[in-house]
Formats: C-alpha cells, structure tokens, sequence
C-alpha cells in the first residue's frame, strides 16, 4: 500500500532549501554521463529541464506530440511571470510572494513547496535574462514589472503580452543547445501511452510514433513528466486542443497518486463559443471588466442585434445582484453568474452561451481615444478572432476552462509515489493549493525546470550510478507494450458511429455543468452517474477511422478522450469528498448566510492524493494534512 | 452557407498526392478556417472517409503550429493573421477555398496538409542561442539593456518559427526567421559575445539544408503574421559581413 511521505526538510522555513541542497546526495559528473533521464514534455519546465540536465552532463530522452518543443502549450501564457526581486522597492520579498501564493491558493497547498518556489523565482529571472529573453525595460534599461493578479506589489516581469512565448523560447534555446552537443535527443511527435515500472521503479515509457504509428519502448534510469495540464477536459477550454492527460493517467495507473484532481481554475472573461465546432476558448484580459459593464436582454432568447435592445430591456445582472462590487466581483463569481444567466436561457449569440461585455458607455464618458489606449491590443485581438468590432458592438465573453492546480502528487523531491518517476510544472499538484496566482504558472515551471528538480533528483540517481543501461525487452516492457497495444486495437476495432470530438463534446458538457466552478452533491453524484454510462458507450460505440500505423488525429484525439473519461470520474469524486467551498470552487452546501463561498478548515485542511487501484475498484483516498507554521491562516473576504 | 473545397489530399510522404475536391453545406460565418475544416473532417467520418490531416493547437496564432496555403497565399488573405485565426468571413458563400500544404522542398508533406519543418530546428541548434548555463547567470539588471533594442528584440522574438516566409518566398529562402533570431541575439548585450559564430553558423547551416538565398522579394514580410519586417534581414546582412572581420 502506499504511503504518503511528502519528506519536508526539518529546520525554518527560510532554510529548508538550502539546507536540503546541502544534505542530499549527489552525483558526481563522471558519473552523470553514464545515467539517462526521459522527460516528456517540453513546454517551459520540460525545456528548462532538458538544458539543465544536459549542462550537468546527464543524457536525455526528450519527448513531446508537437513537431516541435517551441509549440509547447507554455507559449500562450500572455500576462507574465513573478519574481521576488523587490526591483520596484515597494516592499516586496520572497515570504510576501510566499505569502500571496499561499493565501492566493486558499490555504490549500504545501507551505514548504511553496515557499521554495517563492525562493527560487529570482534565480529564474537571472536565468531567462541571460538566455536572451526580452523582457520589457524602462528607459534606464533596467526590467519592467507590472503589478499583476490583484497583489499589492509590482512583481511580474513581461514581454508585451507574449511572456510565455518569450520563456518557453529562452528555454528551448538552451534544450537545443544541449542537442548539438548531443546531451539531448528530441523526439518530436510521441505520445507517451505506458509508463515501464520494474521492480517498483520508473525505468521506461512506451510512446507511440505519431507519424508512423509505430509503437517504441525506451529505458532510462528516471522518467520526468512535465506534461502541463489538463483542462481540455471540458471540451471548452483556453489550452491548446492537444493539451491531454495521457501520460499522467499513465503514470496514475502505474502508481502515481493524483491529488486534488478537481482544482480547476476557470477563466471568467475568455471569448464565447461562435459556433458548434470551435473547443477552443481564447483568454482575454481581466482587467476589461473595469470599464465594461456585463448585460444579457431581460426577455429569454432575444436574438436582437445588442444595439437595437433600448436600455430598459437589458438585464445588468452583476450591477443588479451585487450593488457594492456591480462589474468588478471576483473572478469565481463574475464566472457562476455568467453561466446560471445562460442556463437559465439569456445566453446570447448562436449558441446561447455567452454575455455581452459593453464598452459604449465608458467610451462616450472617457472617449475612444482613452478606451483604445488601456484596451486596444485587446479590442484588435477580439476583433480578429470574431470579426466584430468591439468599440461599435458589445463583447462578448464567456468563462472557460483554464488551469489545472490538481496533478499528480509529488514530495519536496518532486518525486511520485512511483520511486524514480518526476512530475514537474503544471502535470505535479505542488505549488497552487486550490487557486492559482496570476504569473504563477511560469514562474514554478521555470523554478521547477531550472533549479529544483535538476538538484533533487540527484538524490535519487545518486542509487543508480552502477547500474548500466537496461535492456527494453525485459517482461516489464512487454507487458507495458501489450497494455499499449490492446488499448489502441480496442479503440481501431470498436467499429462504432459516434465521432471522437462528438463524445468529447459530451464529456465536457458533464464537467462542465457538475464539476466545473459550483459544485453541489446531488450533481456530482448525477455526474458519476453520467460519466459510467458515457464511458461505456464510448468504448462501444465510438468511431475511429484509418489505421494505426499511419499518422492518425482521430486515434489520437481517441486515445485522450478515453483517459479524460477516466480523469473525469477522480475529479468528480474528489469534488464529492470536498464539502466545502475553497479557490477557484463553490460548493452549495457551504456557503455563508451572505451567499460567500465557505472554507472549512478544521475539515479539508488537506491534499486529497488518489490511488488507483485497478479498472473497476475504484480509488482509495489518502490525506496529507496541510499544516501551517508560517502564515496565519485568514477568511477569505471579498471587501 | 455553402462552399467548395479543393484540398491537397497526400496518404503518406511516398503517395504522390492530388486535389479532392469537397462540396460542403452549413458552414458558418462564425467559423474560423480550422473549425471549417474540422466540420468537413466530421461528415467525411460520418461518411466513412479518411479525415484531412493538418497541423494545429493553440488556435489562438502563437504556438505557430498551423500553416497552409489558403487560395495561394500563405495563411490566407488577411494581414498579421495565422490560418487559426482567419475567419470564414473573409470568404463569399458559394465560393471555392483551395487549401495546400507549405509549398517548399524543404518541408516535405508527411500527410495532407501537414509538412515537416524540422529544418527549422536544425537551423536554430547551429546557434540561436546564448550559451548561458543554468546556475551561472549573472543578477538580471547587472546589465542594461536600452528601452529601444529591448523593443526591437521583441518585435523580432515574436517569430512563431511557422515557416510562412519559406513557403511565400520564390527562392524558398529561410533568410526572415534567420534573421529574426540573428537580430533579436544580436540586439541584447547578452548575444554579442557568440554574435559572429552564431550568424555564420545558421547561413551556413540554412544553405546546406537547402533554403534558398534572399532576392529582396519582400514576400516573406508580407505574409509573415508576426509582422516581422524584412528590415532585420538588412541586420542579418550586416552582422553576417562583420563576422568576415
């Protein structure tokens, strides 16, 4: 059975890192040469990975599904990346970026995690810095930092609205670097389907060729995941449409506990589903709601051009039920009430499933100048991606799902509870509790990539330094290869008439309705429910055209709805077991008398890590207790 | 509204490929190019066909992944717009869409619409980078960088490495995105030390690919959807001469 050990470092909190760093075992270089290390996934903590191993001399085996490591999913993160450097002299430190992370996370992650992530953070920047990253400079030539999430400090540094392009191409600088010295070789266009566990250790992966379709075993002596998240869950999402689950599931069947799968960030402010084929929901700023005024018509289904429903006839529903906040509640509310407006059937465009955000008024009192110079990239961006223009038309926006803080669990190695195998970034649940900061999400994968796991996993392979290459034709293999295989014959031979996307569709509409930002029991329940049924006829009836071994989307877009299927099921019960409000989510049952959401400490102030433990009985939860030495925990207070 | 499609249809990069040509009713305005796509892709399994392969993720014009000729043009008709984010408003009902693959030797059709552009790769890992190890770097504002160059450096950086300037050029010539990284290296103060290696490096490599040279066309800076001006292909001349020196 498994247990969970996270093994923090005893001593201050402040210290904990360094005195970890001088304490564990290391690997000496002559050594290194002799150890490989797989790592799937090459977005910013993958990449930051790769370089970094590399540069110590270890040899890696770098997988990812795109053709290319510099499409990786971290490119699209627009807004910036966090840094302790207190360059603003406004007071800034790494316990208050500890401290904002913290309570940004609801209370809900692991202070001694966090704390190191907070700690590393400069480093990052130095590292980006060098690497070439442009970020944005004032006129004296020192870095710009922008204030950034609702903080009290100017922290975040920024490349225009393209920070995560900027990073994620720093660091894939340094991962090809480390290819023409050939510390790493790429392998460009595999999915990772099996994780190869022998003898309790992470030893290998079984990928499949995207092109040829061909199934290959590779060994090693860690596997890294740095697989980013999985949001696509809900069909409706801001990820790229390939962001998928596969190899964490992978790693979850293998052993790996998956903790807090239902933390699930869902973006208030995205643009709306134009029609029946578009899944993906592009993010738009936040800040737009301080000058945009939200409305839906009064009268149910009113297909009226917005501009011709005269101003009695609209609904401003956030001005309506929260006089004090009107437009600017916080982000989880603004979302809930956007969605229960267009349930309730006052959704507006094709598909009903969207809220108009009105510009008119602040551009007659501020003038369009005025608007255009806080807003215009963003106008000329919605513009492009709906071909309406916004400073003669309302908006329109709908939330969407956004970032995963659930993954697999990791200890302060960022290990799993699958000894040798990684989980770095986003695809591991450390550093966000139940909500994540803006400009987080870069700064743990780079810390993650750059400075953390490079060190710590030297403790681990400090073991492994005897043993030589394994063999990939050993039973393990086998057997991980035949699992891969059965799989994917399972899903050619269902000869069914559903359509992939089709099924994926309803599986996000399930999540969505039950499992997205409000939760209630009776739902969840229905939503299990659902999902089995769902589940079943999926693997029934769904329809997978071509050949395996051919380049095939529609095999791989199968093989990822049949993982979410099972991902949905965790999520549901773990949002089950969660009675209480806390993050990103709301939980009906536990509100306060005023309608606010209502932690329960004394309940929940714990990491929900789930095992799997075979296809049909179900998960076993484990608790790892939060516990809080550093920071007091605080009410959460929208005032 | 209805359309026609006439798409490059190729199994395999060994297939020798032709144009199929699809009528396709219920398309809607709303639509981007991909969704449009992916709603033919939906009635051809519907009818048992093979689905059209094509490259796509973050549709949202930034991962670079896409590409396509759309009517002869790469990434279509609109300006500083990936084939992601081009609307099927910019199309008249009835009307006819030839859709192609990259059009260069350079990126060979793996299947369909989807070509590989892993000489892009290459080129970068003969130096577009900074040979700066993790650990080693100095405090980020040790060094100033002036507010204009950082500017520049982004206005460069932002290539998405999509490969549209080979696939617009006459001479399939990769001399934009070289430059794009030259420039935006040699910008930085962080760059100059490898300046020299690094220039002659990517040309040589570029050429023994098989890109072509630069004729000042300006096709590259046209279609790119960065908007990257041809501008740091005069940068890239200047850093290649200095780096005789």
């Amino acid at each position: 059975m498994t247990k969970l050990d996270a093994r923090i470092p005893s001593g201050p909190l402040a210290d904990k890192w360094s005195s970890h760093k001088e304490s564990i075992r290391l690997v000496n270089p002559a050594n290194r040469t002799k150890l490989d290390i797989i790592l799937v996934g090459t977005g910013l903590a993958g990449a930051a990975a790769a370089s970094t191993l590399g540069e110590l001399g270890y040899n890696v085996k770098a997988f990812c599904f795109q053709d290319t490591p510099r499409r990786a999913h971290s490119v699209a993160a627009q807004g910036g990346i966090n840094a302790a450097k207190n360059y603003k002299n406004d007071g800034d430190s790494v316990y208050r970026l500890f401290y904002d992370l913290i309570k940004g996370g609801d209370y809900r992650a692991r202070e001694a995690n966090v704390y190191r992530a907070a700690e590393v953070s400069n480093q990052s920047i130095d590292q980006l810095v060098a690497a070439g990253v442009p970020f944005a400079r004032d006129y004296s030539g020192y870095l710009d930092n922008r204030s950034f999430g609702g903080v009290q400090v100017s922290r975040t540094f920024y490349s225009r609205g393209i920070t995560g392009q900027q990073c994620l191409l720093g660091a894939y600088s340094g991962l090809i670097r480390q290819m023409a010295k050939g510390k790493v070789t790429m392998y460009p266009r595999r999915d990772m389907l099996e994780v190869v566990v022998v003898d309790g250790e992470a030893r290998g992966i079984i990928t499949r060729n995207l092109v040829t379709g061909e199934i290959e075993r590779h060994s090693g002596h860690a596997v890294v995941l740095a697989t980013g998240g999985y949001g696509t869950i809900y069909y409706l999402a801001t990820l790229a449409v390939g962001s998928n689950a596969t190899a964490a599931w992978a790693a979850h069947r293998k052993g790996a506990l998956f903790a807090n799968p239902s933390f699930v960030q869902i973006h208030p402010t995205s643009l709306p589903q134009l029609n029946d084929y578009q899944a993906k929901l592009t993010l738009m700023s936040e800040s737009l709601r301080n000058d945009g005024r939200i409305w839906v018509p009064k009268a149910k289904g009113d297909k009226r051009p917005p501009n011709t429903i005269p101003e009695g006839e609209r609904d401003y529903y956030l001005e309506r039920r929260y006089p004090a906040f009107g437009n600017l509640v916080p982000r989880d509310v603004a979302s809930r009430a956007a969605k229960e407006r267009c349930d309730a059937g006052y959704g507006v465009g094709e598909t009903g499933l969207s809220v108009y955000l009105d510009f008119s008024g602040a551009i007659e009192k501020q003038g369009k100048k005025a608007i255009e110079a806080k807003y215009g990239n963003l106008f000329e961006m919605y513009h492009k991606l709906t071909g309406s223009d916004p400073y003669r038309e309302p908006m329109r926006i709908y939330p969407a799902g956004h970032y995963t803080m659930g993954g697999l669990w990791v200890d302060y190695n960022l290990m799993t509870t699958v000894r040798g195998l990684f989980s770095i970034g986003e695809s591991n649940f450390s550093d966000h509790g139940a909500n994540r900061l803006g400009a987080g999400s870069l700064m743990q994968c780079a810390g993650d990539g750059y400075f953390i796991l490079p060190v710590t996993i030297g403790d681990y392979l400090s073991d492994k330094i005897k043993e030589p290459r394994m063999p990939v034709d050993g039973p393990d293999f086998d057997a991980a290869e035949k699992d891969a295989r059965d799989k994917l014959d399972r899903l050619m031979g269902s000869g069914g008439k559903q359509t992939v996307t089709s099924l994926h569709k309803r599986l996000g509409r399930i999540m969505w309705d039950d499992c997205g930002m409000v939760r209630d029991g009776g739902g969840l329940a229905n939503a299990l429910g659902a999902l089995a049924d769902l589940k079943e006829e999926f693997w029934r009836d769904v329809k997978v055209p071509g050949r395996q071994d051919q380049l095939n989307q529609e095999l791989e877009k199968a093989v990822r709805v049949a993982d979410f299927l099972e991902l949905g099921e965790l999520m549901c019960r773990d949002a089950l077991d969660r009675k209480e409000s806390c993050g990103a989510h709301f939980r009906e049952e536990s509100q306060t008398p005023e309608g606010e959401a209502l932690r329960i400490d004394e309940e929940y102030s714990y990491v929900a890590a789930w095992e799997y433990q075979g296809e049909d009985a179900g998960h076993k939860l484990h608790k790892e207790p939060l516990v809080f030495e550093n920071v007091e925990i605080k009410e959460r207070s929208y005032k | 509204m209805k359309m026609k499609l006439k798409i490059w249809r190729q199994a395999s990069a060994e297939d020798k490929g032709g144009f199929v040509v699809y009528d396709l009713d219920g398309v809607s305005q709303e639509m981007s190019l991909l969704e449009m796509l992916d709603y033919l892709n939906t009635t051809l399994i519907e009818r048992g066909e093979e689905p059209v392969a094509f490259d796509h993720d973050c549709r949202e014009g930034i991962c670079g992944c896409c590409s396509l000729f759309v009517n002869g043009r790469p990434h279509g008709p609109a300006k500083d717009t990936t084939t992601c984010e081009l609307r099927m408003t910019k199309f008249a009902e009835g009307s006819t869409i030839v859709i192609e693959p990259w059009r260069s030797r350079v990126f060979p059709v793996v299947r369909d619409l989807i070509v590989d552009r892993s000489s892009f790769d290459e080129i970068l890992q003969a130096g577009g980078f900074i040979s700066a190890n993790a650990g080693a770097a100095p405090e980020a504002n040790s060094l100033p960088v002036s507010r204009d160059n950082a500017e520049e450096a982004i206005d460069t950086a932002a290539c998405i490495g999509c490969g549209a300037c080979v696939a617009a050029c006459p001479n399939g010539s990769a001399m934009l995105f070289v430059a794009s990284k030259v420039s935006q290296l040699a910008l930085l103060p962080q760059g100059r030390l490898e300046a020299k290696q690094r220039v002659r490096d990517m040309v040589a490599k570029a050429d023994e690919l098989g890109f072509g040279s630069c004729g000042n066309m300006g096709a590259c800076e046209a279609e790119c959807p960065k908007g990257i001006k041809i501008a740091h292909i005069a940068r890239l001349n200047r850093e290649f001469v200095r780096a005789a020196f």
